[in-house]
């Protein structure tokens, strides 16, 4: 039965196993095990970022495409929610507008990015989404009118999901629901084709596979995913704003995730969310001590400050690149 | 082959097309001379990338951390040697810029060395995972950057013959952009000349087109790869210095700033052309400057536009090179 | 009999998981033309490749004049005395014919002397000196990457194809120029798919089929023997003019 849940894509190492246990375990009980507003945070973060990344895995990990533009897909999420509540009040079927019109116009972005750019080569592709991405960035902060500018837009929610609680609960379910329909995807005949892509198009193509219609419905199922959860992470801040969806450093941390973890396993995202965001939150604690412990030494103090917590981690992900393409996922299933 | 001039004519048609629109004579003069000077100096900063990515098939999306280095290798020099500066003599304050200059480009060559020996070498042809290395790299020396320099803002005199503007009719045309200008034009007008009229230059055109080709001829295109490498390291360094200098400050985000303009502006040249560059960037800053003056919230989105009006005209950037 | 130019033993190709070449087995006489038959994806153009350091063998060793170049790159290769010219010729189409040859040649200017000959062979080249290589005929442009390989005297020309896609008057020029080559002594590995062509000029001839040398001998013999060509090429030599 789990086997069936699992679309057949079992973790296939104890230790992994075992830890993506833990991680589910540690997110369903949070409330309990992790008390505290703090740590609610830091839990709802890391589930909307295993959707975040996992569908990113879906695009780089299984077809071999470098796109900057998920964060704007991301940021579509974010906005839809957030303008549709602030204009349209707190209810449910202004959430539900917001939802869809959010997932429609991601999927027209996604198919109109694909069709026009997959043509080309890699390098181009990805300077092509970078420049969208940047579009959109600026778009969102010159309409201020509409979306709140550099400050965002902070909105309510429908009644039932005021309550903290119900809140984290939804965008757990929702986020571990797709992340399932992702590993289901990445485990039919579709995902297949797409391995066989990236793996050789030439011999993909000579067998008679359309390159650009499967490269660009996985375009538009990764912008879905990053879509809901986008909605997910806005419904959880009550906020959307360009910081928090749309900046170019959320797009490195998405790529560091996505290549730490473990590019193509899928399960890399999860533990490749899982050590970001909390790294992000707990580990500059850390460096700031040893920061401290160092004062006087030259260099050290600064390399170890905690705001330089992502030098290690780019550290980190130029040594997967190199030795571990498949990151830490890959490494544990050796 | 008759010269292509279309795009050559580009550069004065939009600043002719400006000037009804702009409407006193004045400040059109001198935001078009502020046009140019920003134009020469995103070259500068372009000018590397395309020939390395013409060259070598690479893209590195790191290019921006060669600019910040080079505007902070300026940065501790000049801020060393504010006495010299106050003298207000061109040829003495020349004298005091050019060793934060050639601090600039020096540590901007040396850690493009570093780069292509390091982390690029290992992943020729590898495009997938050069873009994911080129990312690591601009991760990481970034937050180096931040360790060595801290996370302020230094803020940077402009030295005392080039401020200030001459006075032209009622127009202000500023020394400094003045002589950004110049140095543009210069650069230029070096490259040029080694790319056509050296054994070396001869070697680059061969194999932006056809590398294979060049090393069946007997030739080590390695150590061409490197080279080149290093001095578009070296000239975004000097673009960087240039560009801190107008600016006046250095910041940790430089780089980053004006990457999407300059992938934008070698997209619009044809990747691995020089002289599309160098036209893309007159483009790009005199657009820049025009829009930012009759419609500024447009002006970020103008290049963009840009962008794809000249890709439908030319798929391929305005002077497509060699292999598709 | 005098000891081979080059010589290749067991090579093995590997391009992805394609095996192209299978055991190569032939060697080049010192002075003359060898012609390298066979059909299409026999293997031809990567045994030249693979010569020239472009692709590795995964097996097997080269060897020029005892000199051991399996693991040599290409422009290692190129130094000792090689020229290469591709099925898709190579040339500059950016620079122009004179800048083309002027790189060829590896020291400093193409020699006055050896120049005039060339242009003796290939007159067009004179003509358009100054002029774009993109903006040559076909056939010039074949010409080009001939004239590129000889500009200065080689021990080896790895050539590919050089009839493709040219008008019979041009072949004609073109084995004109190959005879006064042969005449000056050089050695030439030729691959091939015009028979009229390959007979007319090689000495010696192998035939390639499925990455393996199937067929390694003198050209007249072959020529006289029909059977053996239908056999081995599927058509007689003298079936395409």
């Amino acid at each position: 039965m789990l086997a069936r849940l699992l679309s057949g894509d079992m973790p296939r190492s104890r230790v992994l196993a075992a830890i993506l246990l833990a991680i589910v375990l540690g997110l369903a009980l949070a409330p309990v095990v992790f008390p505290g507003t703090r740590s609610l945070n830091v839990a709802a973060k890391v589930a909307v970022f295993v959707l975040l990344v996992a569908s990113y895995d879906l695009l780089l990990g299984y077809t071999g495409i470098v796109s900057f533009a998920h964060t704007m897909f991301f940021g579509i999420g974010g906005y839809g929610v957030g303008i549709a509540m602030a204009k349209l009040g707190a209810g449910w079927g202004a959430l539900a507008l917001g939802c869809a019109l959010a997932l429609a116009a991601s999927l027209a972005v996604a198919l109109a990015i694909g069709l026009l750019s997959l043509r080309v080569r890699a390098i181009f592709f990805a300077m092509i989404t970078l420049a969208v991405a940047s579009f959109f960035q600026i778009l969102a902060s010159q309409l201020s009118a509409v979306t709140g500018g550099e400050d965002g837009l902070s909105f309510r929610l429908p009644e039932l999901l005021r309550e903290r609680l119900v809140a984290y609960y939804v965008v757990l379910a929702v986020s571990l629901a797709a992340f399932l329909v992702l590993l289901r995807i990445v485990n039919s005949p579709f995902g297949r084709v797409l391995l066989a892509i990236r793996e050789n198009e030439f011999r993909a193509e000579a067998i008679g596979y359309r390159l650009v219609a499967y490269r660009t419905a996985a375009n538009c199922l990764a912008a879905l995913g990053a879509t809901l959860a986008g909605i997910l992470y806005a419904i959880w801040l009550r906020y959307t704003g360009p910081d928090t969806t749309l900046a170019f450093g959320i797009m490195i941390d998405i790529l560091l995730m996505v290549v730490i973890g473990g590019m193509g396993t899928m399960y890399g995202s999860v533990l490749g969310a899982t050590i970001f965001v909390v790294a992000q939150s707990y580990l500059r604690d850390l460096m700031k001590a040893a920061s401290g412990a160092l004062e006087g030494l030259p260099l050290l103090p600064a390399l170890l400050h905690p705001d330089r917590w992502l030098l290690w981690l780019g550290v980190l992900f130029i040594l997967c690149v190199y030795y571990f393409p498949s990151g830490i996922a890959g490494r544990l299933r050796r | 082959m008759k010269a292509d001039w279309i795009p050559l004519a580009l550069v004065p048609a939009i600043a002719i097309a400006a000037l009804p629109l702009v409407g006193s004579a004045p400040t059109w003069v001198t935001l078009t001379v502020a046009g140019l000077a920003m134009g020469m100096m995103i070259f500068m900063m372009a000018s590397g990338l395309t020939l390395v990515f013409g060259l070598m098939d690479v893209l590195n999306f790191a290019h921006g951390v060669f600019i910040a280095v080079g505007a902070y290798g300026a940065a501790s020099v000049l801020t060393r040697m504010t006495h010299a500066m106050e003298a207000p003599t061109l040829a003495s304050d020349l004298a005091a810029m050019a060793p934060a200059v050639v601090a600039a480009i020096a540590l901007a060559a040396a850690l493009g060395w570093f780069f292509e020996r390091v982390l690029i070498r290992p992943v020729y042809g590898d495009h997938l995972r050069q873009i994911l290395i080129t990312m690591g790299g601009l991760i990481v020396f970034e937050q180096l950057i931040l360790v060595v320099w801290g996370p302020d803002m230094i803020p940077l005199p402009r030295p005392g013959a080039l401020s200030g503007a001459f006075i032209v009719g009622e127009a202000a045309i500023e020394r400094y952009r003045v002589a950004a200008v110049v140095v543009g034009l210069a650069v230029f007008a070096g490259m040029w000349l080694l790319l056509n009229r050296t054994r070396v230059g001869l070697l680059v055109r061969a194999g932006v087109e056809n590398p294979e080709m060049v090393e069946s001829l007997g030739y080590r295109i390695r150590r061409l790869f490197v080279g080149v490498f290093v001095a578009g390291s070296g000239l975004a360094g000097l673009g960087g210095a240039m560009w801190a200098m107008y600016q006046e400050q250095v910041n940790a985000q430089m780089g980053a700033q004006v990457l999407v303009l300059i992938f934008i502006v070698v997209i619009i040249g044809g990747l691995g052309s020089v002289g599309g560059c160098f036209i893309g960037a007159l483009l790009a800053g005199l657009l820049a400057n025009y829009t930012g003056y009759l419609a500024p919230k447009l002006a970020l989105g103008s290049n963009l536009l840009l962008m794809v009006l000249v890709l439908l005209w030319r798929p391929r950037g305005l002077f497509p090179v060699g292999r598709a | 009999m005098p000891d081979p130019l080059l010589s290749l033993a067991g090579v093995n190709t590997h391009i992805g998981q394609y095996h192209i070449l299978q055991g190569v087995d032939f060697d080049v006489p010192h002075g003359g033309l060898t012609m390298l038959l066979g059909r299409n994806g026999a293997g031809k153009t990567t045994c030249l490749r693979t010569i020239m350091g472009l692709w590795h063998a995964s097996a097997g060793s080269i060897r020029m004049d005892g000199a051991d170049i399996t693991r040599a790159r290409t422009p290692d290769v190129a130094r000792l005395g090689v020229a290469y010219v591709p099925e898709n010729m190579g040339i500059f189409a950016g620079l122009t014919v004179e800048e083309n040859l002027r790189l060829a040649t590896r020291e400093g200017a193409p020699d006055r002397g050896r120049l005039d000959w060339i242009f003796g062979l290939f007159p067009a080249l004179k003509t358009f000196w100054h002029g774009l290589a993109g903006n040559l005929s076909g056939g010039q442009k074949q010409m080009l990457a001939i004239a590129r390989a000889i500009v200065e005297p080689r021990r080896l020309l790895l050539v590919d194809e050089p009839s493709k896609g040219l008008a019979p008057a041009i072949i004609a020029n073109m084995i004109a120029a190959f005879e006064e080559l042969k005449r000056t002594g050089t050695t030439m590995l030729v691959v091939e798919q015009n028979f009229h062509f390959a007979r007319s000029l090689g000495d010696t001839v192998a035939v390639m089929d499925s990455g393996r040398i199937v067929h390694a001998g003198r050209m007249d013999a072959l020529a006289a023997d029909a059977a053996l060509q239908t056999r081995l090429l599927g058509l007689s030599l003298d079936s395409h003019q």
